[in-house]
């Protein structure tokens, strides 16, 4: 008899401890991003939702039109909004080869890896070194990552507006170097290209990373 | 009346004794080795999703940057799977009939998330953390902590499975000894941590010479591998570069607040 109570309670005990277990703190009542809701409201079941059309988030306020949209007064903006230094460059360089480089490649000329592996595009990714778009004003770079361009969808969710910036500025720098002549060249280093003359293309030049701006 | 017990039977009861010592030991040892095994941790296992995504094709093969589709990764907590809109940039040229695209385009056509044919909604999340642990993407990479050291050798994933288990002790493994996993490429040592990261990806796309450690890091689960003494040292003069500090690491409030 005894024995049977000694067992029983230590069973209880047993029962007790593990009643303790619970997962509650593995799966808290709170949604991490991009979680799935059960909500009813949420038509498409995704926990995080739209922002309401409209929403100014604090600070956020988009006052700067040109900076904003690259247009000033319903014009292409012809200057860089921003302040251009080595460091914007080497940023701009950084997500050109990032967001854009697979489709237009790393120079520009529109031969990225998409094209290269023997797809058919519907229309190919432009290159950047016609002279339409060299005379381009800078806004409309600014503008087609932010909107698309034809067959070309934005970038925009990616790249935030600063960096669309650093960008076009970088595009500026491989058309500056794509189309450059020896006369581009500071003359104690045009003495060394003409030593080697035949050798190296302008095209070799404008690998990212060595281009002067 | 005859004897019940025969004498073997001391030898039985002494037996039981010893075993039931044992039991509690080989309980908890079978307890710690599912509580490790893939069957429980889902290592190693390729997830089902709903469109047979590769990783090996589109960051490997076409060398797209893991930063586009994943754009959130330096610069936050979470590092985010891309919507449907970054597939389309590609696949409203290119592969439009495919088949197995077609839940990209249903997607896209009605603002509803990419889902399994069954209409269960949403990628299958490959690797998680239980709610009471914070987790940061953003101090990991700026520090110079490959992807693949974490998530395995994402770049060959065909269909893409968890490179580690995630338990405590694995992160504690790394948060005792960082030097142990910093590393740098030789050929371009002024890399910050951060561009050490894709830096490395690069290399394996431009089909540059590789080391033993990159080729582990690449093909191999790098935290398999114990680094070598001199590696080691390397990573301790790297600590100091890339600002990593030890402190808190361990410290519980660290990952759980
Ligand atoms: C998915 C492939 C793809 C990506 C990624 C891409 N583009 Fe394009 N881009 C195209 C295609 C295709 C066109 C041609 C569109 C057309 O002619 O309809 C184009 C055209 C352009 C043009 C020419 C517009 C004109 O006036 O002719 C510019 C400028 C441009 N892209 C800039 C960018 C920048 C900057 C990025 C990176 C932030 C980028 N693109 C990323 C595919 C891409
Ligand atoms: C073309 C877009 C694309 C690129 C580039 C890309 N990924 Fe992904 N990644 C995805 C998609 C879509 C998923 C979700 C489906 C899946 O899990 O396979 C994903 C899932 C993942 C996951 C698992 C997520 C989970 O559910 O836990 C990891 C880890 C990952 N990617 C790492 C990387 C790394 C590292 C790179 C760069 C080498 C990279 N990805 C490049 C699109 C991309
Ligand atoms: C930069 C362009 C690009 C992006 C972005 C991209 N893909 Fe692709 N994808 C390709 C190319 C190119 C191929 C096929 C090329 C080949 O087979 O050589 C392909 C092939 C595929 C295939 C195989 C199709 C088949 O029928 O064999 C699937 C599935 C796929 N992609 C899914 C996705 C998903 C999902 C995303 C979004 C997370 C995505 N892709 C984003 C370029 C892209
Ligand atoms: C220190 C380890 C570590 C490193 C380095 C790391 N990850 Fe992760 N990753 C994790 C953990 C842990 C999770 C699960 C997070 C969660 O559940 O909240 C995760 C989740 C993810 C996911 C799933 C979606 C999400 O955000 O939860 C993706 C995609 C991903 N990682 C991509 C990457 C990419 C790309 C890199 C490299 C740039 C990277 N990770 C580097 C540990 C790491
Ligand atoms: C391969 C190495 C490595 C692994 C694995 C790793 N970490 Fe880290 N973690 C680091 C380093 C390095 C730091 C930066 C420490 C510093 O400089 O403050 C860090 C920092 C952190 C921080 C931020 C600390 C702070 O001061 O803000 C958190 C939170 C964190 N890790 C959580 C995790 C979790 C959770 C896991 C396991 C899922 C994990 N880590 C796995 C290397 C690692
Ligand atoms: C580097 C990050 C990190 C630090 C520091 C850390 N933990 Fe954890 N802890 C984790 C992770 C990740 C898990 C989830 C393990 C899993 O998924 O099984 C966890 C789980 C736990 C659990 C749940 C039991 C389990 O393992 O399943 C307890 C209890 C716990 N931690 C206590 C602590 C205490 C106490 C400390 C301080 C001494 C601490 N942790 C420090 C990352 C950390």
């Amino acid at each position: 008899m005894q024995r049977q109570i000694t067992i029983g309670l230590t069973l209880v005990g047993a029962a007790l401890l593990v009643a303790g277990c619970h997962t509650d703190m593995w799966q808290q009542p709170k949604v991490k991003a991009q979680q799935k809701s059960e909500f009813q409201g949420f038509s498409n079941k995704a926990a995080s939702r739209p922002l309401v059309a409209g929403t100014v988030p604090r600070g956020k306020m988009k006052l700067d039109e040109a900076f904003f949209t690259g247009f000033q007064d319903g014009k292409l903006v012809k200057e860089l909004p921003i302040q251009v230094d080595e460091m914007v460059l080497k940023r701009g360089q950084e997500r050109f080869d990032i967001f854009c480089s697979h489709c237009h490649g790393r120079n520009g000329d529109g031969k990225g890896m998409i094209n290269q592996r023997g797809l058919v595009l519907v229309r190919p990714p432009a290159s950047y070194h016609s002279d339409r778009l060299r005379n381009m004003p800078i806004g409309h770079f600014y503008d087609v990552i932010t909107n698309g361009f034809g067959v070309m969808y934005r970038q925009a969710p990616g790249v935030e507006p600063a960096d669309r910036w650093a960008i076009a500025a970088y595009i500026r720098v491989l058309q500056t170097a794509m189309n450059g002549n020896l006369n581009d060249v500071p003359s104690d280093e045009r003495s060394k290209l003409e030593a080697s003359a035949g050798k190296p293309s302008i095209a070799d030049a404008a690998t990212p990373g060595e281009e002067k701006s | 009346m005859p004897q019940l017990f025969k004498p073997s039977a001391n030898t039985l009861a002494k037996l039981s004794v010893i075993l039931a010592g044992l039991l509690p030991v080989v309980v908890l040892y079978a307890g710690v080795t599912v509580s490790r095994s893939p069957y429980n941790t889902k290592v190693d296992i390729p997830i089902d999703q709903p469109i047979p995504f590769s990783h090996q094709h589109h960051a490997y093969e076409l060398g797209i940057d893991c930063r586009y589709c994943h754009t959130t990764v330096e610069k936050t907590a979470i590092a985010g799977v891309p919507p449907t809109e970054t597939c389309m940039s590609c696949h409203s040229q290119i592969w439009t009939n495919s088949p197995l695209l077609e839940p990209v385009r249903k997607s896209y056509e009605t603002g509803l998330p990419i889902a399994f044919a069954d209409g269960s909604p949403g990628w299958t999340k490959v690797n998680a953390v239980p709610d009471f642990v914070y987790f940061d993407h953003s101090i990991h990479i700026d520090r110079g902590i490959n992807c693949n050291v974490c998530h395995g050798p994402v770049n060959k994933m065909q269909i893409t499975w968890k490179g580690n288990d995630f338990q405590m002790r694995w992160c504690l493994e790394c948060h005792r000894e960082p030097e142990k996993y910093l590393y740098t490429d030789a050929a371009n040592p002024n890399l910050s941590g951060r561009e050490q990261v894709f830096n490395l990806y690069m290399k394996l796309q431009e089909g540059a010479k590789l080391t033993q450690r990159e080729y582990n890091m690449l093909y191999k689960n790098e935290f398999r591998y114990s680094p070598n003494t001199k590696e080691i040292e390397e990573g301790k003069a790297l600590v100091k570069k890339y600002g990593v500090t030890k402190e808190s690491n361990v410290d519980c409030y660290t990952c759980h607040h």
